[in-house]
């Protein structure tokens, strides 16, 4: 063998240790991303074109194109979208995750974070809340106009409450929301409350019309995944600076669009291994059962990948009420994890463990070696574009897209 | 001397650690056996190809 692939995760899992994720700003994705254009789509997972698209990521592009102003119906947005005038890129491309359909477009205000060790930014859109929303493909009218309020109001009361409070270092954040009862990926329910407390006092004292800043408050009060959609770059910038490390099996990238499954290695660059996405284990919301659901989707497993999510499943037992499962199986799926992941996190703990850092750093030879896959908890989107979200789940990635991993893997460095 | 280690054998408890089959342990168990079931699999779940790629990276 041409490497010392030990020596390289260890390299990787201190980058990943030795991150600090930290909310510097709210932009716009045509502002902040790189290589944002005005007619560029970005979504979730690996790439994808308009024809293998899912049906809510379809209903998230018609919804996207339809709050840029640049199609004003149904039709006319699925009309552009194939036309080939639009591109599609992953987030990930551009250093941005997006839960579930991950649809960004140019003018949706994102979340800006550095990794205060290393440099690199990440960015995520602002969460919708649960439900007929963008991200799991509805796009009625009163999505729309959240969007657009999203935009014109809760987007610049924070960013001005924010540039008051200065920097926020989501690590300590998450860290706390661990020994609160969430774990980072379906339940941020303390984490959202840490944030408001941080904010309020900032939000009040703007001069801004009263009812304006109630509504702001009220808007993340309700939305239990406020937070979510801060955890997810959070994760982002501190797991791209293990990524590019010669020799280091480490997953820097797990993602779905709905269609296929996708992991990128350390060591192996930018490539992309893919296989098709899976079904959701879950529960349903009244209404909805299992045919309903559209497969696996979204780039909230970075979360997972990061050492928390479903990862940090046994510091959350109370998730179970959301994504199925007892208790018991939220303490065994995070000790599961400790077979697969090089190292334990030296901030990120878990009391129930005695307070055991969490399962971090993934590490694809021993997934591949052990069989046991990573446990991801995810919601599910109907698999109509325009509906929403008909409930949550478990779920297991393809095992394929880690055996190609590791056959390219080992042409590169035992050939 | 070992004609005598096996006749001992036979006259104390059993100390048992089962590898593989789960269902040798659950035979034992119900001669109210205490077994220990380890948590193991051959590596890749027996995928013989997949084997030999953990092998030339020394695993």
């Amino acid at each position: 063998m041409k490497i010392d692939m030990e020596k390289a995760n260890q390299e990787a899992a201190s980058r990943i240790l030795s991150s600090k994720p930290t909310l510097i700003d709210i932009s716009t994705a045509g502002r902040a991303i790189p290589g944002m254009e005005k007619k560029k789509i970005l979504h979730a997972g690996p790439p994808v074109t308009w024809e293998r698209m899912c049906g809510p990521m379809r209903g998230a592009v018609i919804g996207g194109l339809m709050l840029e102003g640049l199609a004003g119906s149904r039709e006319e947005a699925e009309k552009l979208a194939a036309s080939g005038e639009i591109t599609y890129e992953p987030c990930h491309h551009h250093g941005a995750v997006g839960p579930m359909a991950g649809v960004t477009t140019y003018s949706m205000p994102v979340w800006v974070l550095e990794n205060k060790t290393f440099g690199n930014k990440s960015y995520c859109t602002l969460n919708e809340g649960l439900g007929k929303v963008l991200r799991y493909g509805a796009f009625a009218p009163e999505v729309i106009a959240r969007l657009k309020w999203m935009a014109d109001v809760l987007a610049p009361l924070l960013r001005a409450a924010l540039h008051e409070h200065g920097e926020l270092d989501m690590k300590a954040m998450i860290s706390q929301a661990l020994q609160m009862g969430d774990e980072g990926h379906n339940r941020n329910r303390a984490a959202t409350s840490l944030v408001i407390r941080e904010l309020a006092p900032y939000l009040v004292r703007l001069d801004e019309d009263r009812e304006k800043i109630a509504k702001v408050l009220e808007f993340m009060n309700l939305n239990d995944h406020f937070f979510l959609n801060l955890s997810m770059p959070a994760c982002k910038c501190t797991v791209d600076a293990a990524a590019g490390i010669e020799g280091s099996s480490v997953i820097t990238t797990m993602a779905r669009n709905g269609t296929d499954f996708g992991i990128r290695i350390s060591g192996l660059g930018e490539r992309w291994f893919t296989a098709p996405a899976t079904m959701v284990d879950g529960l349903y919301l009244p209404g909805y059962k299992a045919e309903d659901a559209a497969p696996d989707i979204g780039d909230s497993v970075i979360t997972e990948t990061g050492g928390i999510g479903g990862f940090a499943m046994a510091a959350a037992p109370a998730i179970v009420k959301f994504v199925g499962g007892a208790p018991a199986d939220a303490i065994r799926f995070t000790q599961s994890m400790y077979e697969i992941t090089v190292t334990e996190n030296d901030t990120y703990q878990i009391p129930a463990l005695d307070f055991r850092g969490t399962p971090t750093a993934i590490d694809l030879v021993k997934v591949v070696e052990t069989g046991i896959l990573p446990a991801i908890n995810t919601g599910i989107a109907h698999k109509e574009p325009g509906i929403g979200m008909v409930g949550a789940g478990l779920v297991k990635p393809p095992e394929k897209c880690f055996h190609d991993a590791l056959e390219a893997f080992v042409e590169k460095y035992a050939p | 001397m070992a004609e005598n280690k096996i006749t001992k054998l036979f006259t104390q408890d059993l100390v048992v650690i089962n590898m593989g089959l789960e269902s040798f342990a659950e035979n034992l168990q119900a001669e109210n056996t205490e077994v220990l079931q380890m948590n193991w699999k051959p590596p890749a779940g027996g995928n013989k190809q997949i084997a030999a790629l953990l092998a030339r990276l020394g695993r």
